[in-house]
């Protein structure tokens, strides 16, 4: 067997693959449902009742979905221009920061002014925080995937060292996390009663927005263009390190979006466990989604059911919810495979 | 020399293609193609760009699977789409685009891939007994324990060919193997296969240049639009009426007139920049590109013409010496500025550097003119006059496409060149840097592109024609320089050097007496 390169791959295929790859995951969790010794059918339903079937399940999804939108989005726009940020953990995280040492009452604003204020100062904290390995593969080449990656870890632990000293709360019992945020800085729910915030709003708006730069601006053309191919992108008079540094900023921003809804939409302060990886999964998303920021709010959905609706799954039979990290491994290599081959067809020999 | 005088009638068919069809999407590519090559025979596939030709022969090797018909090597049929099989039978194939790893020596590319996985250990001494007696029967001089790095583009080639011959290739295809080698390496190469003929090899020979064609084959098969549209022996054909039957019409090249020269629209005074590994960087060139006259840069491929090409384009800054423009200085000099003064750049490279093959026409066509009005304003893009102006250009440039919307890895080299020279000459360029333009097109293309830069000149653009085709540089240059290990020759008006006196620069002679060669 071996690929032959499809030259023009039709839209049919385009769009029938990504879908299959999401079905192949159903029937391979099934299998290992199987294995596990439940009944396939009876927990792929509960996974979808648990992540869909009531008011509560569904706000729940939405509500993890909302840092995923944020994540996957600055990972899709950074990819697009072939950066490759492996940061967004640590943006986040600077986003997040930004929220709790400016929310907390160091800035005693009404919240019409301070939550856009919070917002905008942790977009720039996590610009900043992904502009020192864009300028560092710019300047002298360094590789980004090196630097972004293990700035999560130092970051990490530098938010740890906060925690447990100038940021630590009080009032805490002596466990690591900051005060909380004061209600002037806490993101109201979008319909009373429901326990739903406007992070989730702001993350749609901002999935729309990354499309519109993309597609409708200077930027966005100039993004795709360094990222299918730097040297004719050079040629041609676009200014290459300049849209790399943008592009940085942008993607630094949106990670550090997920951060402040966090923060402000969700928990209402900083602790270590304000995320359980996003900025991986962020990865995921991105991918699923094939790097469109409009698909990366789906492919959020998808990724977040399957999280929440495996938890009350594991709960109801008893099946690990490793299960839904198996899910979504196998639904990134699929999805890699159906990528592929969109653009490769296999012949036999 | 050809092998009409050897080849007899009843020679046995070694290679016949039954009726081949390929289809990608609403393109046929191949046409219900039917050929036969018999021993010792040199067939030449012609035909323009997108013609099938390098379909049908990567249909032949096995890269590609045909939608119906059949390939039978030596009598028996080959199982589509697998190159192996076709290595086995004895096809070899030589590509356009060489298929070497520049970090090995020749003896291990030529050995690639021969070697069972199991047994890893090479004979060495018998694998280099083999190349050297191979190199010798056939002509082909290469040192089997030279870096490919390091070898000259002739060389290389001489590499595939052995790479074939070594496996017992006996049936050998070309793709545009003269495309990429000076007058001489193409005799050389002549040689080789008339060795090759004489030895009982049967060559497929794709070209696009007629008088090649007529040197080295003995039957000739045109393609057109992916159908066979003639077949006949070399020897009842011609230059005209090959061409004639290649593009369905006749042709004509254009007729270069003298022109009138004005003022100096860039000079470059004792130009210095550094060499970029192997190639050599310029060494105190000295050049005017005037209004209304073609510049020709002679030289042999790797010689300071990239060097020469990327400071035009704004790609790298003299390290010394200074480039203007008509008078004002340019210390910051890039891409953008070398456009916004009225720089046509058409690179050497339009797969590479010239075009981004996923994006579409409308995104090629503005790649260099995104930032200004009507395409875009602060910032936001205005795609539907993007669209309009590269619906202007396909109109304009009669470039071939299903649309302004299709991916530009679609179309065929010639048809990308014109969307390239669309894009730069729509500006009304002062000055054109014209890097190997018709390098791998067919006449009708490079008919095409020659008219539209000699219709420049004279509406008094300064144009700057880079070429190793030195009757290209001979027939449209109204003067010509030589370029040879980054120095510049002095200039030699029209008709008064012969090719081998320019051949005497290039071989980088002259350059330290050059007082007594220029007057």
């Amino acid at each position: 067997m071996r690929l032959e390169p499809i030259a023009n791959p039709t839209l049919a295929r385009s769009i029938s693959l990504p879908f299959a790859a999401i079905a192949a995951t159903v029937v391979i969790a099934s299998l290992l449902a199987m294995a596990a010794g439940a009944n396939p059918f009876a927990v792929l339903g509960l996974i979808l009742k648990g992540a869909a079937g009531s008011k509560f399940a569904l706000l729940e999804t939405l509500n993890r979905a909302t840092p995923l939108i944020f994540t996957g989005l600055a990972v899709a726009v950074a990819f697009r221009a072939k950066l490759w940020n492996i940061g967004a953990e640590a943006q986040l995280y600077a986003g997040a920061l930004v929220t709790v040492v400016l929310g907390t009452g160091a800035l005693g604003w009404p919240s019409g002014l301070l939550l856009p204020t919070l917002a905008v100062l942790a977009m720039l904290a996590g610009a900043v925080v992904l502009l020192v390995p864009a300028l560092l593969k710019v300047r002298f080449g360094v590789d980004e995937v090196v630097t972004t990656l293990l700035f999560n870890f130092i970051f990490l632990l530098f938010i740890s060292m906060l925690l447990e000293g100038p940021l630590k709360d009080p009032m805490g019992m002596g466990w690591p996390k900051s005060a909380r945020l004061i209600p002037e800085a806490r993101l109201p729910r979008i319909f009373d009663g429901l326990r739903l915030h406007w992070g989730f709003a702001l993350a749609l708006i901002a999935a729309g927005v990354v499309w519109v730069i993309e597609r409708r601006t200077t930027l966005g053309y100039e993004m795709r263009a360094v990222g299918l191919n730097r040297e004719a992108a050079q040629f041609a008079g676009i200014p290459v390190n300049a849209v790399l540094i943008k592009t940085a900023l942008l993607s630094g921003g949106l990670a550090a979006l997920a951060g402040f809804s966090e923060a402000a939409g969700l928990k209402g302060n900083l602790t270590l466990d304000l995320s359980p990886g996003f900025g991986y999964t962020g990865i995921i998303v991105a991918m699923l989604a094939l790097l469109n920021p409009l698909a990366v709010i789906a492919a959020a959905l998808f990724v977040a059911g399957i999280f929440v609706g495996a938890d009350s799954m594991s709960r109801a039979v008893g099946v690990p919810t490793y299960l839904a990290d198996i899910m979504l491994a196998t639904a990134l290599l699929l999805m890699v495979l159906a990528i592929l081959l969109t653009r490769f067809r296999v012949v036999r020999e | 020399m050809t092998g009409r005088d050897r080849l007899q009638d009843d020679a046995p068919v070694v290679l016949r293609l039954n009726d081949i069809t390929k289809t990608f999407g609403a393109l046929t590519a191949n046409d219900a193609v039917s050929l036969s090559l018999c021993r010792g025979e040199v067939i030449a596939l012609l035909g323009e760009n997108g013609a099938g030709k390098t379909t049908l022969m990567n249909i032949l090797f096995g890269q590609y699977t045909a939608d119906s018909g059949s390939v039978e090597v030596f009598g028996a049929e080959l199982p589509p789409g697998n190159p192996r099989a076709a290595l086995d039978a004895g096809v070899g194939m030589v590509h356009q685009h060489f298929t070497l790893a520049d970090n090995m020596t020749v003896l291990e590319n030529v050995t690639l891939g021969t070697r069972s996985l199991w047994r890893p250990g090479l004979d060495r001494a018998a694998a280099r007994a083999k190349i050297l007696k191979l190199a010798q029967d056939f002509r082909l001089s290469v040192d089997p324990d030279a870096r490919v790095g390091a070898l000259t583009v002739g060389e290389r080639q001489r590499v595939e060919i052995l790479k074939a011959l070594y496996r017992d290739a006996r049936i050998l295809i070309l793709d545009e193997p003269t495309a990429v080698l000076t007058p001489q390496e193409t005799d050389d190469l002549f040689e080789t296969l008339s060795e090759a003929v004489a030895k009982g090899l049967s060559i497929v020979f794709i070209s696009h240049k007629l008088h090649e064609v007529m040197a080295i084959s003995d039957r000739v098969l045109i393609l057109r639009h992916g159908k066979l549209v003639a077949e006949a022996r070399t020897e009842d054909m011609d230059k005209h009426r090959l061409a004639a039957l290649m593009v369905g019409s006749d042709v004509a090249a254009p007729e270069v007139a003298p022109s009138e020269p004005g003022a100096a629209l860039m000079s470059l005074q004792g130009v210095v920049t550094p060499d970029q590994g192997n190639a050599p960087g310029l060494k105190a060139v000295t050049l005017a590109l005037r209004a209304g006259q073609i510049t020709g840069l002679a030289g042999v491929s790797g010689n300071g013409q990239a060097a020469l090409a990327d400071l035009i384009g704004g790609l790298i800054q003299p390290a010394a010496g200074t480039l203007a423009l008509a008078d004002e200085n340019h210390p910051h000099w890039t891409p953008r500025e070398a456009v916004q003064s009225g720089i046509a750049r058409i690179p050497e490279d339009r797969h590479k550097t010239g075009t981004i093959a996923d994006f579409d026409l409308t995104e090629n066509a503005i790649l260099e003119s995104y930032r200004d009005a009507p395409f875009s304003r602060r910032g936001w893009m205005n795609w539907g006059r993007a669209e309009a102006f590269t619906r202007g250009v396909i109109d304009t440039y009669d470039v071939r496409c299903p649309g302004p919307g299709t991916r530009i890895r679609l179309l065929s080299g010639g048809n990308m060149q014109k969307l390239i020279l669309g894009r730069v000459l729509e500006a009304e360029p002062r000055i054109i840097l014209a890097n190997q333009p018709v390098r791998g097109l067919d006449i009708g293309a490079v008919n095409y592109v020659h008219s539209r830069l000699l219709e420049a000149r004279d509406n008094g653009a300064a144009v700057l024609l880079i070429s190793e085709d030195l009757d290209e540089i001979m027939t449209l240059s109204d003067v010509i320089h030589v370029i040879s290990e980054g120095r510049l020759s002095p200039e030699f008006p029209r008709g008064t050097m012969t090719p081998a006196e320019l051949g005497v620069w290039m071989a980088g002679h002259g350059f330290d007496d050059e007082v007594a060669h220029a007057s």
